[in-house]
């Protein structure tokens, strides 16, 4: 990866966290942690790695992006409205009776999104699905799943880890969220879910796991993950809950917090001098 | 009823989606380990590749399933209708239905035909659950011919499905060529006294010898199949308690948010009518063999001819004050 890329990326994260943080202020309160932490890895998939078309939303041989971890909705709602498949003034609309943009990802409101999800556990099974139906049709696309640390508690997570081996889903990449807290504190004080990578391992997926703030070592990660031939991936991103937000970043009450709308504006301006 | 005219209904099940499969690549078909019981091995040998068995998994299953119709493909999957009902519903209910996808769920062994299973696996609230799910279509077949039919109608229609399935013989109740169309109710035999309404291979037939014996006495019942439970044919309800003024409704699951529910929730709105349910009176299901449980729980043509007959005795107590 080039430097000037690495720029061009990082510049554009900081835009998406200034929508995705003004957005929840503008409305007062929202799941800032979980935005945070997958600002990169979204930025990354729709501006490098996704073959996708605003102006042709469900083409199909695009590669698709199931959110599991579905309360994250804000981030990607940046990022789809920046792309233009939608207009950007929606933003303001997060959350209001009426939006097309809900708390948690809706495929039947949103163009762009590509699964509903939000009950948690339930979308790395929908991108198995979906993995298996391009297949069938001989699409050559990818599947990219996000799944939260959290969310890795429920059992169905690893029903569907189980799956996608046994069924040789190559064309679904899928990464771990790990920022290492969920609602009720740390996972490691409430449910542990360390050894993270060795579970994966040991369910037979390839596992990779670097850190989730740095484009260039997701994008090798994509590189080699994309050179499987019968396995499924699993990329473990190491994150920061609440990551660019002064008074989010690293605060264990972040999952779900109020935000005063001239704190969401001071992170703006911040963010702007650490983009200096 | 000879052996001739029964046939195993998941033979005409499985049937029945090869038929589909071999014009349409899009139909695929889902199992969690319970293929055998299906019977669905022959669709697996056929159309290896447009099969996934997830094994003990049913929450995967779902999930998997609703990937799949999000890809145009039309899944149906397959298990126990306990497991397909009370394990999966959260899944079936956000990832198929919420998402506004296309998941075709079949649940076998419903009620007392779960038998030497046991309380575990008998499922007297499936209905219910199903009935909560906006838009959902949820039907029961009651014999081999209508199966056919409303597997085919299921299939294309757009949106989800529940199907009650029991696997084995059924007895033909049907012409081949009788007209069945989901979400309208088949009158079996016309009365003017009683509507017996009935649904699935265990309670239609039994509503067929009441109907017989209730004739004996001089009683003219109405036999109707309401296979499709959601929507429900409100207009043939409305139409047959005008008519009859007494309706006995027929289930193999709880008295609870069921057919009779359903049917008393029309008629409570509408055209308020004498009504008595049959059907599992809040309990749970236990273990024993079909015929023992259709006793136990007074699923039987004896019971809904005392039903109805009590019935009338209030009907025509009504006509004389």
């Amino acid at each position: 990866m080039q430097e000037q890329e690495i720029g061009w990326l990082e510049t554009k994260a900081k835009e998406i966290r200034q929508l995705t943080i003004d957005s929840i202020g503008y409305l007062g309160v929202g799941h800032v942690g979980g935005s945070m932490s997958v600002v990169e890895v979204l930025t990354l998939l729709y501006y490098k790695r996704m073959n996708v078309d605003p102006d042709h939303p469900k083409k199909r041989d695009r590669d698709q992006l199931v959110l599991s971890k579905g309360h994250a909705g804000p981030t990607l709602y940046s990022i789809l409205a920046d792309k233009g498949f939608f207009p950007i003034e929606w933003l303001h609309t997060l959350n209001q009776g009426g939006t097309n943009l809900p708390s948690h990802c809706d495929r039947n409101r949103t163009p762009g999104i590509d699964m509903s999800t939000g009950s948690l556990g339930q979308g790395l099974s929908a991108a198995i699905g979906i993995a298996l139906g391009n297949r069938l049709d001989h699409i050559d696309s990818t599947v990219y799943c996000i799944v939260g640390d959290g969310e890795s508690n429920e059992g169905q997570i690893w029903e569907a880890a189980m799956a996608a081996v046994q069924f040789q889903v190559s064309n679904l990449i899928a990464f771990t969220d790990y920022n290492k807290m969920q609602i009720d504190g740390y996972m490691r004080d409430v449910m542990n879910i360390e050894d993270l990578t060795a579970k994966w391992v040991s369910f037979g997926w390839f596992v990779q796991r670097v850190n989730g703030h740095s484009f260039e070592e997701m994008d090798k990660a994509i590189t080699r993950a994309q050179a499987e031939a019968y396995r499924p991936s699993m990329i473990v991103l190491d994150t920061i809950k609440g990551k660019g937000i002064f008074f989010a970043e690293g605060l264990l009450s972040n999952h779900n917090m109020p935000v005063d709308y001239e704190d969401a504006k001071e992170a703006i301006a911040r963010l702007n001098g650490a983009g200096e | 009823m000879t052996e001739q005219q029964m046939q195993e209904m998941r033979d005409v099940y499985t049937q029945t989606l090869m038929q589909l499969a071999e014009k349409d690549k899009n139909i695929v078909l889902l199992e969690a380990d319970l293929m055998r019981a299906s019977g669905t091995k022959s669709f697996k040998e056929t159309f290896p590749e447009r099969t996934f068995n997830v094994g003990v998994a049913e929450a995967n299953m779902v999930g998997v399933a609703a990937g799949l119709s999000a890809t145009d493909k039309i899944p149906f999957a397959n298990t126990f209708a306990c497991f397909a009902a009370r394990r999966t519903f959260d899944q079936f209910f956000i990832s198929a239905n919420y998402a506004g996808l296309n998941v075709k769920l079949v649940g076998t062994d419903p009620g007392v035909t779960a038998a030497y299973n046991g309380g575990t696996h008998m499922p007297f609230e499936d209905l219910g659950l199903m009935r909560n799910i906006p838009q959902l279509v949820v039907f029961e077949p009651c014999d081999p011919v209508s199966l056919q039919k409303l597997v085919v109608q299921g299939a294309y229609h757009k949106g989800c499905t529940y199907m009650r399935l029991h696997r084995r013989l059924a007895a033909i109740l049907y012409e081949d060529d009788a007209e069945i169309t989901l979400g309208k109710g088949c009158i079996l035999k016309d009365g003017g006294d009683v509507t017996l309404m009935a649904t699935g291979v265990v309670m239609v037939p039994e509503a067929l010898k009441a109907a017989e014996r209730l004739e004996q006495e001089g009683v003219s019942a109405a036999v109707i199949d309401m296979h499709t439970i959601k929507p429900l044919d409100a207009a043939l309800v409305l139409q047959y308690a005008e008519k009859t003024g007494a309706i006995v409704t027929c289930e193999n699951h709880q008295i609870y948010n069921g057919l009779g529910s359903a049917v008393a929730e029309v008629l409570a709105e509408n055209r308020p009518t004498l009504m008595k349910r049959v059907g599992v009176n809040d309990e749970f299901g236990e273990v024993g063999t079909l015929e023992f449980l259709k006793e136990r729980f007074g699923l039987t043509a004896e019971n809904i001819y005392q039903q109805a007959m009590a019935l009338l005795e209030a009907k025509n107590g009504r006509a004389t004050h």
